[in-house]
């Protein structure tokens, strides 16, 4: 099993008291599995994601990734978690403006030190991004930079991509390419996939579906 | 990961060059200005030491003749055998050049140029036909005299060194001796002085600590400015990391989402600035040392006019000089980016995505803003009203500043809010508040603008206070319409005998050195008549106090011997065994040590041995030239022993012009760094514009429109900032004149207001400010309408 999640509990502190965002949430996915995570806004979806990547922490449960149980990880243990095992698609793309296409792609390998320019050609390549490598950011149109995010998250081989709204900010097309894009490689390269969503139709397409809830499983 | 996080760092700047050369032009320019001063000071502390070292002076005892002239060598033999450990110096000039002649077998340790240099061959010294010492630029302006000329860095400026029968022999002074330098050790039991050599005065060491207290208290004075610059600097510099950390937040953000420990980041971007800070350090102390090179000449005249201390014209480059200019370049940085790195260290890593407004962070931080602002001015209010020293003064000073600085933004949101509510109109109700939305981005330039300004006011209205009470006191001081100095007794009484038909008045110059609970002091006898009774004004004084002192038993003191040693009206003050009353205080300006006058004839019954032999003459102005001719012609006094009274205000004149050319040009660059301050500010600031003004532009305003309210939105903050500013110079000058000068000079003067200038002054602020305005507002004029509808499109 590539990730478990065990009795996943995260609340806040607010002005009005204490707010439950997950509620004893409990998941697995296997390696090369695809999961889309649907609900409302609120339902806690992001935050899940979050706790998974290591992005956040001070929850109540458990959450085994690749083995490792991330409640016991500080820091840099989560840093370094970020960097090999897992790779994140914002829905906001998250680029580095100030670096070209070719150095964003690659960007998240070298953090991991494993660099395959070779691999980042085909990422760029199968993301029909060859004419674009030496352009910024700013440059491109939002389907462009969501594809170059996605090949940066693939490029150093995670085990897990984890995809936060991916095409949220895409019109249909193009969000339907990047979407059919993204199972491809995941497909490929044997990583599990755990994508939040708001679309069924999206979610449509993954291998399994769980729809949260005002912080639980429903 | 630390290469490519480095990769990823670096290129923001690529990316935007404009932010980089901000950073750099605003630390190079701090480190310059605060180096530049440093190098100054650090020169003319070397030339104290060189003249204390090679001299000196201040440093020992010395004899000298009671009647100023110079001493036999029979005297100093008869010295030297009664068991007197004395060393003899003959001191004349050459072709401008102080040509001073040592033993340096008898003279004191460290003295000389044996501790100078390495190459000295004793032998070659000592031979009288051998070694001259000196600046290189001294020993060419020697003429050919046979002897070896050796240069010597280290010698004071403005003399050469040499063996006393050589330096006899250049001055054409065979067998004559100037003064005599005591040795500390003196054996026990030797015969006093007046046993044995009755015409001799020993002058105690004296002089260093006063002297060095004035030169101090110069020097702490650039010190200030250098600093003041040097803040205005660290304001650009803060703006410019500010704003890079702040636009680097989502990257920052990005990359520690991708893995990269907030540790290794934080460790990495202060390895950035670090770097920077050296490159920026390296460029600041090199223009620091163009600064200090076109600056020295005004120092050393400004020193030597006001203190009479002679320092070299020209910078070294000390190793300990540029090390301080590269140390406080990094320590800039890191004071100026401290708060950047609290932030980055306290940000969530999953903190808001949008890019932060510049006025939510002001927002929360205005409250303790406000409460340090309040604090310091408090503070200063406190000290205003205490302030008796140096270091209160100068305490009072940043208090004032940095509190008025802190205080600005929140002042002039104050302003813009009840401009927003007085407003009609729509499009002048966004002007407000747009302009509101501006301020947390520009309130550092417009501090660095303030302090400028205020600087700006205060030193003039000090100098120029200043200047319009050294003329009156000039007036009063010189009013006689010829000043002759005899050469010896002989023609001093020729002088008089001649004179005494011919001018209306002979006024004798005479004085003697005393100490004045224990204050080197110098005694005047004066020949009082009208010339003094109708022209002297006093800071306080007895009823008729000149009678007073004809009478006998009355004294006049300066204001610096009054403050120093706390003598106030009605005083007695011992003097030789005699004891007077304090019958007035006056204005010294410009004196550095006591004086105190008496009436020629008690003068005369207790330093019999001192004769006049400088004289004010008052005759009609007329007459002077005639009378001057008739002088040369009858007496054989030289034209150069005769000074016309316009000739001394003129060069009195033009010492003091001269003394305060420094501060002004110090305060020039800090009002051109405040512009420079501007102009970055509203140039980083332009990127983010562009969506806050995107919507105004798609409802119907040009971009020619928006061009010019930016333009408009500066010069009116100018005039807001420079509104706070008037009052908080004129305080500044109020604390410069009477806390600060006191404890530096020991005088107080008026305060005199300068509105012209003032008014001047102020415009030349707008002119820079909308100087600072023109290009970015350009840009933003120019704007393509693709940028600006990207903003819409959410593609930015």
């Amino acid at each position: 099993m590539l990730l478990t999640v065990t009795d996943l509990h995260k609340g806040y502190a607010s002005a009005d008291g204490q707010i439950t965002v997950l509620d004893g949430v409990s998941l697995s996915l296997n390696a090369g599995e695809t999961l889309a995570l649907t609900g409302e806004s609120g339902s806690g979806k992001s935050t899940l994601l979050h706790l998974i990547g290591g992005l956040d922490s001070a929850y109540r449960g458990q959450i085994l990734l690749d083995g490792v149980d991330l409640t016991a990880l500080n820091d840099a243990d989560r840093a370094a978690l970020r960097r090999g095992t897992v790779g994140v698609v914002f829905q906001q793309f998250n680029l580095i403006p100030s670096l070209k296409v070719a150095d964003n792609i690659s960007f998240q390998a070298r953090l991991a030190d494993r660099h395959d320019a070779a691999w980042c050609a085909q990422l760029a390549n199968r993301m029909g991004l060859d004419a674009q490598l030496d352009k910024y950011p700013e440059q491109l149109s939002g389907g462009q930079q969501q594809r170059v995010a996605l090949a940066r998250t693939l490029a150093p081989r995670p085990k897990l991509v984890l995809a936060d709204e991916p095409t949220g900010n895409l019109d249909e097309e193009t969000a339907a390419t990047v979407l059919a894009l993204m199972l491809d490689l995941v497909r490929d390269t044997g990583a599990g996939l755990l994508m939040v969503t708001h679309s069924q139709a999206l979610a449509g397409q993954m291998q399994r579906q769980i729809h949260l809830r005002k912080g639980r499983i429903a | 990961m630390t290469r490519a996080t480095l990769h990823a760092l670096l290129s923001h700047w690529w990316r935007n060059p404009l932010q980089l050369f901000t950073l750099l032009a605003g630390l190079a320019l701090a480190t310059a200005l605060w180096s530049g001063v440093q190098a100054i000071n650090a020169e003319a502390s070397a030339s104290y030491d060189a003249a204390a070292a090679t001299l000196g002076e201040g440093q020992f005892d010395q004899l000298t003749a009671r009647d100023g002239g110079t001493i036999p060598q029979a005297t100093y033999v008869a010295l030297r055998r009664a068991g007197w450990q004395v060393s003899p110096v003959v001191e004349g000039r050459l072709n401008g050049v102080r040509v001073v002649g040592l033993d340096p077998l008898t003279a004191p340790g460290g003295l000389g140029p044996i501790t100078v240099s390495d190459g000295v061959e004793i032998n070659t010294f000592l031979s009288g036909g051998g070694q001259v010492f000196g600046r290189a630029e001294m020993l060419d302006r020697l003429p050919d005299i046979g002897a070896q000329p050796v240069s010597a860095p280290d010698v004071a400026p403005g003399t050469v060194l040499t063996d006393i029968g050589l330096a006899q022999e250049l001055l054409g002074r065979d067998g004559v001796i100037t003064r005599l330098i005591v040795v500390p050790e003196q054996p026990l039991g030797r015969p006093s002085l007046a046993e044995v050599s009755p015409d001799l005065t020993r002058q105690v060491a004296q002089g260093t600590n006063d002297l060095g207290r004035l030169t101090d208290s110069f020097h702490l004075n650039l010190t200030a400015f250098g600093l003041l610059s040097f803040a205005v600097g660290i304001f650009i510099v803060n703006g410019a990391i500010g704003l890079a950390f702040e636009q680097r937040r989502p990257v920052v953000r990005t990359l520690r989402a991708l893995g990269v420990p907030l540790r290794s980041l934080m460790i990495l971007m202060a390895a950035e600035l670090a770097v920077m800070a050296l490159v920026a350090g390296a460029i600041g102390v090199a223009l620091g040392y163009v600064i200090a090179s076109l600056l020295l000449p005004d120092v050393a005249a400004t020193l030597q006019g006001l203190y009479g201390q002679t320092v070299s014209g020209t910078l070294q480059l000390r190793p300990v000089w540029w090390l301080s200019g590269l140390a406080i370049a990094l320590g800039g940085t890191a004071l100026a980016a401290a708060s950047a790195f609290w932030r980055l260290a306290k940000m969530p890593l999953l903190a808001g995505g949008s890019r932060r407004a510049l006025s939510m962070a002001a927002g929360r931080t205005a409250q303790v803003q406000g409460v340090l602002a309040a604090i310091l001015l408090i503070c200063a209010a406190g000290l205003a009203l205490v302030a008796d020293g140096m270091v209160t003064g100068f305490a009072l000073l940043g208090t004032l500043l940095i509190g008025a600085a802190l205080a600005l933004p929140l002042i002039l949101d104050r302003v813009l809010a009840l401009a927003a509510w007085l407003s009609r109109g729509i499009r002048a109700q966004w002007f407000w508040a747009d302009t509101r939305q501006q301020l947390p981005g520009l309130s550092l330039a417009l501090a660095a603008l303030l302090l400028a300004m205020a600087a700006n006011v205060g030193v003039s209205t000090m100098v120029s206070s200043f200047r319009l009470t050294f003329v009156g006191f000039l007036d009063q001081r010189l009013a006689s319409e010829l000043y002759v100095t005899a050469e010896d007794a002989a023609q001093a009484d020729a002088l008089t005998a001649y004179a005494a038909d011919r001018v209306d008045a002979i006024l004798p110059i005479q004085s003697a050195d005393t100490q004045v609970r224990d204050l080197p002091t110098e005694v005047f006898g004066a020949r009082i008549g009208p010339t003094y009774t109708d022209n002297w004004t006093f800071l306080t004084a007895t009823d008729a106090p000149w009678q007073r002192v004809a009478d006998g038993g009355g004294i006049l003191i300066n204001e610096q011997l009054a403050r120093r040693t706390g003598l106030a009206l009605r005083d007695t003050v011992p003097i030789m065994d005699t004891t007077f009353t304090v019958a007035g205080i006056y204005g010294d300006y410009g004196n550095p040590i006591g004086q105190a006058i008496l009436s020629e004839d008690v003068f005369a019954t207790l330093y019999p041995d001192v004769n006049a032999l400088q004289f004010g003459l008052r005759l009609p102005p007329d007459s002077v030239a005639a009378f001057r001719a008739d002088l040369t012609r009858d007496l054989g006094i030289s034209e150069g022993a005769m000074i016309n009274q316009a000739g001394i205000k003129q060069f009195s004149l033009d010492v003091f012009d001269r003394t305060f050319t420094v501060t002004t040009a110090l305060n020039v660059l800090t009002l051109a760094v405040a512009g420079f301050a501007i102009l970055m500010s509203l140039l980083t600031l332009a990127a983010l514009r562009v969506p806050q003004l995107a919507p105004a532009w798609a409802m119907g305003m040009t971009r020619r429109s928006l061009g010019v309210v930016e333009l408009i939105r500066a010069v009116i903050l100018a005039v807001f900032t420079a509104a706070i500013a008037m009052p908080l110079g004129l305080a500044l000058a109020w604390a410069l004149l009477s806390v600060v000068n006191v404890a530096a000079f020991g005088w107080k003067l008026p305060m005199f207001l300068f509105p012209a200038d003032y008014a001047r002054l102020g415009l030349f602020a707008l002119v820079a400010a909308a100087l600072a305005a023109l290009w970015p507002a350009w840009r933003l004029a120019s704007t393509p309408p693709a940028d600006l509808l990207k903003v819409f499109s959410n593609e930015r």
